[in-house]
């Protein structure tokens, strides 16, 4: 796959700041969505002639709907505080993916439109009429954010960034120009179930092999059961874990857990997807239409607890927002939430990390390990941005980073962490998030994951790390993928369960 | 959508290269489409291809690397049913590039 040709950046000790190129990114144009997807969604497919109007009033009801979108368009004093924060723009040096200057491109656009200085003397305020080349400039430049938000952890007034990007896609699409990448997944999930595309009988076939795989390793009939109704546990995970190496491996982790435990659980092939790219796109009506098939799924099945896997934006979503969008947890009052409060067990937290659901078994002492099979590894752990900065885990503050480690500490014997600026809520993200990890895109998933390389890099030369663990789909995805361009081999990329699958000990029965 | 003249064949790609309609896959498309990869067909890639359509035409969709892997080794043998054996008849990557040799649609989402 012939794709555009780049220079690799170069790994160093730390993360400098790099001199600034100037459009040196402005090249970057992901594909657009066709027909099928974008109407399945509800937008415009082509620039629509009404573009420049519809784009304003798009910008003024969502100004009117997100208060914190006003709030962070005005709040902006240009400090500088964010500049060096991105990874994107540390890993491109293009001065557009300073966040503050990412921000900009939407900002000086509201300052013409919707404040009184902006409408009457807009040279002296930095504001401008909305050209189709500003809409251009969003168009590559917000598909040049993961929605990480490590830049609102240094600014002074709090400043969301990922809140801007998503203003800005929902104002894109609006006008005809959604993203292929994201498009395509939100409709396969409206039409089947999951990102993928995988429908019920191939998750049905695979998840049969699966049991036969296990089943030959360890001698143990570990089950996988589907759309089992009255299973105690739901567990809603990526369809990635069903599909890619070295998703699987966490798969067959959360299964063995199961197992061990003796839990009564189910996987739905109707809520067969945790993801959700309604967030990514910055679509109320998206995001609550993909959560509601999970709780439709509850429903269905009867079940008393919902457990979320490996993935990072799944867990923000269910630990932040399910609760109002869907009434999983605390805070829906329409009958269905009701009815599914009464349902669910309320000794549990709703919903329930699969890290949570660990590490309370092993505190417990109910799971039982061999630390030394995972000895070939030196292990570190890459925190996960949506998880890091947007979510909790545990009863404690942080549980979110200490879960995950002790977890891995539990089943194995080598674990460094990387430098302390890149991890916890300062991780850097791994370069796919938010729509991003998809191939023509590659340029900026590579240049974006430098400072995260630097950091494995240092751990890997100093400490001989040679596995990065994380508990994230599209982390696990990107990694793979950019690994290599640095000099690594993709098999040091993997999940927590998988270290805990390679350790965990099954009584035979 | 770029329209292709080869294989003595007129037929659609997307952007990147995947067929457009699968009914107008053939061998010699195949072919096509490998030559554009870089990636010399082998009677072992013929195995992965062949396996890919068989699948999609029952499940349509491809299949998860895992059940190909298995697959895979039971037609050449264990020591061929692995990911790394796979990468190495398809660099880009199993799912991806043989999806496309094989006329199928590109697999997307956290993959």
């Amino acid at each position: 796959m012939a794709g555009p040709k780049f220079e690799v950046p170069k790994m160093s000790e730390y993360t400098d700041v790099p001199k600034i190129k100037e459009g040196a990114m402005a090249h970057v144009k992901s594909f657009p969505a066709a027909e099928a997807s974008q109407t399945s969604l509800g937008f415009p497919w082509k620039l629509t002639d009404d573009w420049h109007d519809r784009a304003i009033n798009r910008m003024g009801e969502l100004l009117v709907k997100y208060r914190g979108l006003r709030v962070f368009m005005d709040a902006c004093v240009h400090c500088g505080a964010c500049t060096d924060k991105c990874h994107y723009f540390l890993g491109t040096a293009d001065p557009k993916n300073m966040p503050v200057a990412r921000q900009d491109l939407m900002r000086k656009v509201y300052r013409r439109y919707f404040t009184l200085p902006g409408k009457l003397v807009p040279w002296l305020v930095g504001a401008e009429d909305l050209t189709k080349e500003t809409l251009d400039d969003w168009y590559s430049y917000y598909h040049q954010c993961s929605e990480c938000r490590r830049c609102s952890v240094y600014c002074p007034y709090g400043i969301d960034t990922a809140e801007i990007t998503m203003a800005g896609r929902e104002i894109l699409n609006t006008v005809g120009m959604g993203q292929k990448y994201t498009s395509e997944i939100i409709a396969k999930v409206f039409k089947i179930g999951n990102n993928l595309g995988l429908p019920g009988p191939a998750l049905e076939d695979t998840l049969l092999g699966l049991e036969e795989d296990i089943e030959a390793d360890t001698g143990v009939a570990v089950k996988m059961p589907l759309n089992v109704k009255g299973a105690e546990i739901l567990l809603v995970t990526p369809s990635a874990d069903f599909f890619s190496e070295p998703h699987v491996e966490s798969l067959i982790g959360y299964a063995k857990v199961f197992h061990a435990a003796g839990a009564s659980w189910t996987l739905s092939s109707y809520a067969s997807e945790a993801g959700n790219f309604g967030l990514f796109n910055g679509n109320y009506e998206t995001m609550r239409k993909v959560a509601m098939r999970i709780r439709d799924a509850a429903l269905e099945l009867g079940v008393k607890r919902i457990i979320v896997g490996e993935c990072g934006h799944a867990w923000r979503i269910a630990y932040a927002f399910w609760n109002t969008l869907t009434g999983i947890g605390y805070g829906g009052n329409d009958p269905f939430s009701i009815e599914l409060q009464k349902q669910l067990d309320p000794r549990f937290k709703q919903p329930s990390h699969i890290c949570e659901y660990t590490w309370d078994l092993i505190q417990r002492g109910v799971l039982k390990f061999d630390k030394s099979l995972n000895d070939d590894r030196v292990i570190t752990f890459h925190d996960s941005c949506n998880v890091a900065r947007g979510s909790r885990m545990g009863d404690e503050p942080g549980g979110q980073f200490t879960i995950p480690r002790n977890i891995i500490r539990a089943v194995a014997n080598n674990f460094y962490d990387m430098a302390p600026e890149t991890i916890g809520e300062a991780t850097f993200c791994c370069g796919g998030g938010a729509g991003i990890l998809t191939d023509d895109l590659i340029e900026v998933r590579v240049k974006g994951a430098l400072p995260r390389m630097n950091a494995y890099n240092a751990v890997a030369q100093e400490k001989g790390v040679n596995f990065m663990a994380l508990i994230c789909a599209i982390c696990k995805a990107q990694f793979t993928k950019v690994v290599p361009y640095y000099g690594f081999d993709m098999s040091q990329i993997g999940g927590v369960h998988q270290l805990v699958s390679t350790a965990i000990k099954l009584e035979q029965d | 959508m770029p329209m292709i003249e080869a294989a003595g064949k007129s037929f659609e790609v997307d952007e990147e290269g995947y067929l457009i309609n699968l009914s107008d896959w053939d061998e010699g498309i195949a072919a096509y489409l490998a030559n554009e990869e870089k990636v010399e067909l082998t009677p072992n890639h013929w195995e992965v291809i062949n396996f890919l359509r068989e699948y999609y035409s029952e499940y349509q969709i491809a299949p998860a690397i895992r059940v190909l892997t298995k697959a895979i080794s039971k037609k050449l043998g264990a020591d061929k049913g692995s990911n790394k054996y796979l990468y190495k008849l398809f660099p880009y990557g199993p799912a991806k590039q043989a999806c496309k040799i094989a006329g199928l649609p590109k697999p997307t989402g956290c993959i």
